[in-house]
């Protein structure tokens, strides 16, 4: 057992020594205890399989996912950057918001969010997707109802024998549900950034716009550099923009077949291909909003409570990128029973690990580098925290001053719980600790309280987000 | 797209010939075209069609997974395309042996095709023409009518899967004049099962004193017997005069019933909404025997590949390359259902079956094993009767009649069950059950079945459209009721209502452990089955509302 096991361990039987009801330590115990996991798909954890049983990477059940050419031919399934396909994705939203005006409800949801990677810039990728609705019997119904839809199976084994495993989260590559060689969700993602699924989110879905955008210092500085793209001349050739461009103007002229007979001496090359970088004037942001994303990633949030707050974090930070032009400056805090800073989006989302949970060490954290750094009299600051209202503080007694403590300086709070499934609904700890201390009446426009549950939709998600930041 | 080369095409004929001589039976032309990546890019959203309508949602990425063909009844990725002359598809670089494989797998869709009475419908049309007149149908009517044209689309497809296929077959394969009056028909296919709804046998009574007329009476039987109808029952003819003559409407069709009674289509200004919903139609119904035969057409295909394969004299040399690519093909997968195995290795069984005379009373009064083990009567039918098959089955008879014991034995079958082991997050897949009772329902389960969706005459009137639900035993889908009678009031003009079936309540059994944080709940035991309470419930589309009650 390390350090810091047995100091938990050393906490825990503190807090069962002050008197703490029997089933509640008990809970506790076992979530420091158990051998849990939160991976997010894209990363799932490998599980450890029993040797000597088969595993199981995909099972296709359904006799219609089978195809000819893709089955027999081995053709593989075209992928296409779809926005080749719709015009773009501002089109398609148009058309969604032309159908509310005619009185139809919205068909396009935003699909898959981000794509965090390591270092740069976190990628959003936007999957519009939709569903015709019609009649049809619910294909969950069955197994939900009758414990474990069946599946054919042949070769040996008794009766009851387990005979293969198969990993509850695909690892990449490995879709689920679609047919063999039919790869999964991949094709007709758009790749868009931050601000503009900002954008979407404001316009689309109607987030509220900000009214007062801050304490309207002008931050606007000039610089110059050969950062704009020009046609026809400029300062300086960008060589590989002008082939593509090239590339681009014999395939609309059809010169260009196929890749295997490519021949670059016979290229057309119009003036207009080539493109220059050009010295340009360039406006200099500096950040006005400071977000700190909280997350609790305690033993509890493994599996769906993690993936509804990663979502609504990545919403809220887009919604901020836009709101701000891309002022914004974000701070990531993860906690169990003690906070650690990380620094990007992408650990943000990925980090794992089994602990309990204390809420005010996050909050504690906040207040303190807000205060070394002294950002309150710079930024606005937004401060979200996402847990699954899980708190070993059950009362509340160490984090409700320290959130008190915030709404001081802070331009809003908000604090999203993701219910997890085995709990009676509205009956966590925070969500009771913060009711009762009445900061959610007295302080509305400062601090904000979402309750959903673990398995909430897109449109609740968003939903969630409106009352959060709505006025 | 391109045409394939003459050296393939000629295999392709060479391969017709075989297939014709081993008894398959197709038209003589087809064509086939060589796809590249682009060409499936545009293909694969239009199912294969190339003349396909054009739709916004084609452009979207739709619902995957569960639940997916049961909306979309069509592959896009098959490789022949039910139309005259059939067409089919190929990579551009699969060697000759590999194409003489392929094409006698594409005859043998083709024969299933041309041949399988659920087909009948598409027998005389060549649908990428008409789809291609349908496409510019709608390219017309979208200059004209705008964004509306596809909210009329959208509306007409959200109820393409009630369209009464099987009403369109059993007329087709009626005869055109059974030489019975329409006082007659009424009398026994509505007035006594609609009606009345009298028990067979009583039913079959009345067919019997009818019978006996005739043979009294001959021509002039009608008379006496329904003489005593009226007697019986006097209302008949004031029933007759009324429903009788209004050519027998019967609400099965959702989607004819809305061309024919709605106010608001058939409104001077808005006709057009109605060849909309025609194309929408009669495009469902095209694919309609295509997801309801895929065990069949693609064991059938298999099954033919395979053995032309073998005995074609060109490819010599070839045999191992060929087991690979078959192996792969039609091997039974340790856990999943293949439907190019499964069908395959049932049309060989039926087949050797046949061959024994094993589809007689002799062997199915049999009981002891080893005596049917060795059962063999050397009748030597075995071909004659897999056509037969192909050519009346479909998925859920073929699974029904000949996925026995026997067969699930010899190869092996179980059904698979799986629970979840939430520490190592793994699925474990076990051996639930090797009966073929349960591995029959296993793949029945897995069959497109839309809801049964009728139109309630008697409560349908100027004002509303009253749909039932015929429960069987499967709840609709609920999210999607709001937005398919929001496009079922607009098509019909006025309020719209369903009557359908969902849980009322469900008891899972008390055998909870203290629930773990982040866990879910433990996994059932088969004993444990959850007590289901139904309740019958009414949803009212008014005004773009949605209502419910409870009956």
């Amino acid at each position: 057992m390390d350090a810091r096991s047995s100091e938990l361990q050393a906490l825990l039987a503190e807090l069962d020594a002050s008197g703490l009801p029997e089933h509640l330590v008990a809970r506790l115990r076992l979530e420091l205890e158990a051998d849990l996991e939160h991976g997010l798909p894209g990363s799932p954890p490998d599980p450890k399989y029993t040797s000597g049983i088969d595993v199981l990477h995909s099972v296709i059940n359904d006799p219609y996912a089978f195809a000819d050419l893709t089955f027999l031919q081995a053709l593989s399934v075209p992928r296409e950057n779809y926005s080749a396909r719709i015009g773009s994705l501002d089109e398609l939203m148009n058309r969604d918001a032309q159908r509310e005006g005619d009185g139809f409800p919205r068909k396009i949801r935003i699909g898959r969010l981000v794509k965090p990677s390591r270092g740069g810039k976190d990628k959003v990728v936007v999957v519009p997707t939709t569903v015709e609705e019609k009649f049809i019997h619910d294909p969950n119904f069955k197994e939900e109802a009758e414990g474990g839809g069946g599946a054919g199976g042949s070769g040996d084994g008794e009766e009851g024998e387990v005979i293969g495993e198969q990993p509850v989260r695909p690892t990449e590559g490995e879709g689920e549900g679609t047919g063999p060689g039919q790869g999964d969700g991949e094709n007709h993602e758009m790749e868009s950034n931050a601000y503009d699924l900002g954008k979407i989110l404001t316009e689309q879905f109607h987030l509220p716009n900000l009214k007062d955008k801050g304490k309207k210092r002008s931050l606007t500085r000039f610089t110059y550099d050969l950062t704009d793209r020009n046609r026809g001349f400029g300062q300086l050739l960008d060589k590989k923009a002008t082939l593509r461009q090239i590339v681009k103007t014999n395939m609309a002229l059809g010169r260009i077949t196929g890749a295997e007979d490519l021949d670059p001496a016979k290229f057309l090359i119009a003036p207009q291909d080539k493109i220059y970088r050009i010295l340009s004037r360039e406006r200099d942001f500096e950040s006005q909003a400071m977000i700190f994303f909280l997350r609790d990633y305690s033993g509890s949030m493994s599996g769906k409570p993690t993936e509804v707050v990663v979502s609504q974090h990545v919403m809220i930070y887009s919604w901020l990128m836009y709101q701000y032009a891309e002022q914004v400056e974000s701070r990531f805090i993860l906690h169990d029973t003690e906070a650690k800073e990380v620094p990007d989006f992408y650990t943000y989302y990925n980090s794992r690990v089994a602990g309990g949970t204390k809420v005010a060490a996050a909050f504690k954290m906040v207040n303190e580098i807000v205060e070394k750094e002294n950002l309150a009299q710079d930024y606005n600051i937004y401060v979200f925290h996402g847990t699954d209202g899980d708190d070993w503080d059950s009362d509340g007694k160490e984090c409700l001053p320290e959130i008190e403590k915030m709404l001081g300086y802070s331009s809003r709070v908000g604090v999203t719980i993701a219910e997890n499934s085995y709990g009676t609904s509205g009956n966590t700890e925070v969500e009771k600790y913060l009711k009762d201390s009445g900061l959610l009446e007295n302080k509305k426009n400062l601090i904000r309280l979402d309750v959903m549950s673990e398995s909430a939709a897109e449109p609740r998600i968003i939903e969630g987000i409106k009352h959060l930041i709505g006025e | 797209m391109e045409l394939i080369d003459q050296h393939t095409k000629s295999i392709m004929e060479g391969c017709k010939e075989r297939a014709r001589d081993a008894g398959l039976r197709f038209d003589d032309e087809s064509l086939e075209y060589v796809v590249t990546n682009r060409d499936m890019l545009e293909l694969s959203p239009k199912v294969m069609i190339p003349t396909m309508y054009d739709f916004w949602v084609h452009d979207v990425e739709v619902l995957k997974g569960k639940g997916r063909y049961e909306l979309y009844p069509s592959n896009p990725f098959e490789t022949v395309i039910n139309t005259r002359p059939a067409i089919s598809f190929y990579n551009d670089n699969n060697p000759d042996w590999l194409n003489v494989m392929i094409f006698y797998h594409v005859l043998g869709h083709i024969d299933f095709f041309q041949n399988n009475l659920y087909f009948r419908h598409t027998w005389d049309d060549d649908f990428t023409g008409r789809a291609l007149a349908d496409k510019r149908a709608i390219a017309q009517l979208r200059s004209e009518k705008g964004r509306w044209l596809d909210y009329v689309i959208e509306f007409a497809r959200a109820i393409d899967n009630l369209v009464d296929y099987h009403g369109l077959l059993s007329r087709m394969h009626r005869q055109e004049d059974s030489g019975t009056s329409s006082r007659l028909d009424f009398y026994f296919d509505v007035f006594l099962q609609d009606q009345k709804k009298v028990r067979i046998s009583e039913y079959v009574q009345e067919i019997e004193r009818y019978n006996k007329m005739v043979a009294e009476h001959g021509d002039q039987a009608e008379a006496p017997f329904f003489k005593e109808v009226v007697g019986k029952h006097p209302e008949f003819e004031a029933l007759f005069e009324k429903l009788g003559k209004a050519k027998s409407v019967r609400g099965n069709d959702v989607m004819q019933f809305l061309l024919d009674h709605s106010g608001f289509l058939n409104s001077e200004e808005n006709r057009w909404m109605k060849s909309v919903l025609q194309i929408v139609r009669q495009t469902s119904l095209y694919f309609q025997p295509q997801i309801r035969t895929k065990i069949m057409n693609e064991g059938w295909a298999s099954y033919w590949h395979e053995t032309l394969f073998m005995r074609d004299d060109r490819i010599c040399g070839h045999e191992v390359d060929f087991a690979r690519v078959n192996a792969a093909v039609t091997a039974m997968p340790r856990v999943g259902l293949n439907p190019y195995a499964l069908g395959m290795r049932m049309f060989y069984f039926i087949e050797e079956a046949a061959n024994k005379g094993r589809f007689s009373r002799e062997f199915l009064s049999l009981l002891d094993t080893d005596q049917r083990k060795k059962f063999d009567q050397g009748t030597g039918s075995g071909q004659e009767y897999i056509f037969r098959v192909r050519e009346n089955l479909n998925d859920f008879l073929f699974v029904q009649n000949f996925l026995e014991q026997d067969f699930v034995d010899r190869h092996r079958l179980f059904v698979a069950g799986k629970h979840l082991d939430e520490q190592r997050m793994v699925w474990q897949w076990y051996v639930k059950s090797r009966s073929a009772d349960d591995y029959r329902q296993m793949v029945k389960d897995q069959l497109y079945h839309p809801p049964h969706i009728t139109i309630d005459l008697d409560k349908t009137g100027d004002d509303k459209l009253y749909m039932v639900h015929n429960f069987e035993g499967q709840p609709l889908v609920q999210d999607f009721i709001h937005n398919t009678m929001l496009g079922l009031e607009y098509l019909w003009g006025d309020k719209v209502m369903l009557e359908t079936t969902e849980v009322k309540s469900i008891k899972t059994p008390d055998n909870q452990q203290p629930s773990l944080p982040g866990m879910g709940p433990q996994a059932l035991d088969d004993a444990a089955k959850p007590e289901i309470e139904w309740q019958r419930v009414r949803y009212t589309m008014k005004d773009k509302k949605l209502s419910k009650g409870v009956i």
